[in-house]
């Protein structure tokens, strides 16, 4: 899986979503994404990437656009 | 008795007193802990103790106030264990100063450790526990914290947020299957409460309806119990551990 793909599927397995949903996906947009499943998501992606986020990108994570834009801070180039 | 067995666990200060005693006590129920202490070489001790149990003991030196520290901490947990079952956070400093001698410097390092870097940990370690839907948190607060002390303005009030966090936390974790819970400990038999001074602890035990201190190894007990499948429906909750001592 290329990077891309990593990413989309941490979103579709941490919310439990499907791939069609994740474009324009907004923190708190859909039931799953609350702060239970926030939490899934980073640990999600941590995982995929083998990162750690700093709490204060954790926080701005709010949108599936802004993941993108933020894990570029770790040379996660998607 | 191995009621923790195939656990893995974090306890902070862990280099002596209750910290010391959970992670040993943790340990011989089966569990794997990783002590932490802000001085290397300090756990030596602690690991020879435990050298037999059915558990062990790795340990992790950082101060739990240095945030990436922590996060490094928790980061090779997860690469190395996989899951965290259980957070003891249990760091804590406590001097004491009337009011008139509060020195504003020492309140802020005394909510660093006693209350932000709980807070951190917190996140940390929910991060983890989230995904594998269980876990159990648990905060050392004191017997201060619910009834307030005389000369112990900051001590107390940074106990009291230490409560107020883990009832919120148990509130917002639980539907992630989480458990957190507080022991709020009386007066316990250990070097930073003997650092009163003799005088002062043969003082203070008539104030203790058990008529004695408490032992970290009672403390432990009941880190034991909340950390435990035993407690599995236990949550938000602050168990004193206190002999009935007046405060």
């Amino acid at each position: 899986m290329n990077h891309s793909e990593k990413y989309e599927a941490a979103f579709v397995s941490a919310l439990g979503i499907s791939k069609d949903d994740l474009p324009g996906l907004q923190y708190q947009g859909v039931a799953a994404w609350d702060s239970i499943g926030h939490m899934q998501l980073i640990f999600a992606l941590e995982e995929a990437f083998g990162i750690m986020l700093d709490t204060s990108d954790i926080i701005d994570l709010s949108s599936f656009e802004k993941g993108k834009e933020l894990l570029r801070k770790y040379d996660v180039e998607l | 008795m191995d009621l923790l067995k195939g656990k893995i666990a974090l306890v902070t200060g862990a280099s002596r007193g209750i910290g010391n005693a959970i992670a040993e006590l943790f340990a011989q129920n089966g569990a794997s802990v990783y002590a932490n202490a802000r001085k290397i070489g300090s756990l030596d001790s602690l690991l020879a103790k435990c050298e037999n149990s059915s558990g062990r003991i790795m340990p992790l030196y950082f101060d739990v106030t240095d945030a990436a520290a922590a996060k490094q901490a928790v980061m090779r947990i997860k690469k190395e264990s996989g899951r965290l079952d259980c957070l003891v956070n249990n760091a804590g400093i406590m001097p004491d100063a009337l009011i008139g001698m509060i020195d504003q410097k020492v309140a802020r390092e005394v909510f660093e450790v006693n209350v932000f870097a709980v807070m951190e940990l917190i996140q940390l370690a929910a991060r983890v526990m989230v995904r594998q839907k269980s876990g159990s948190i648990i905060n050392l607060a004191s017997i201060v914290g619910v009834n307030g002390n005389k000369g112990q303005l900051v001590y107390s009030a940074s106990k009291g947020a230490v409560i107020a966090m883990t009832k919120t936390a148990a509130k917002e974790l639980a539907p992630a299957g989480i458990r957190v819970n507080a022991i709020a400990p009386g007066m316990i038999d250990t070097d930073l409460f003997r650092s009163v001074g003799a005088e002062k602890v043969s003082g203070l035990l008539r104030n203790i309806g058990l008529g004695r201190l408490g032992k970290p190894s009672e403390i432990a007990n009941a880190a034991l119990f909340l950390a435990s499948d035993m407690a599995s429906y236990v949550t938000g909750q602050i168990l004193g551990a206190d002999g009935a001592a007046l405060v």
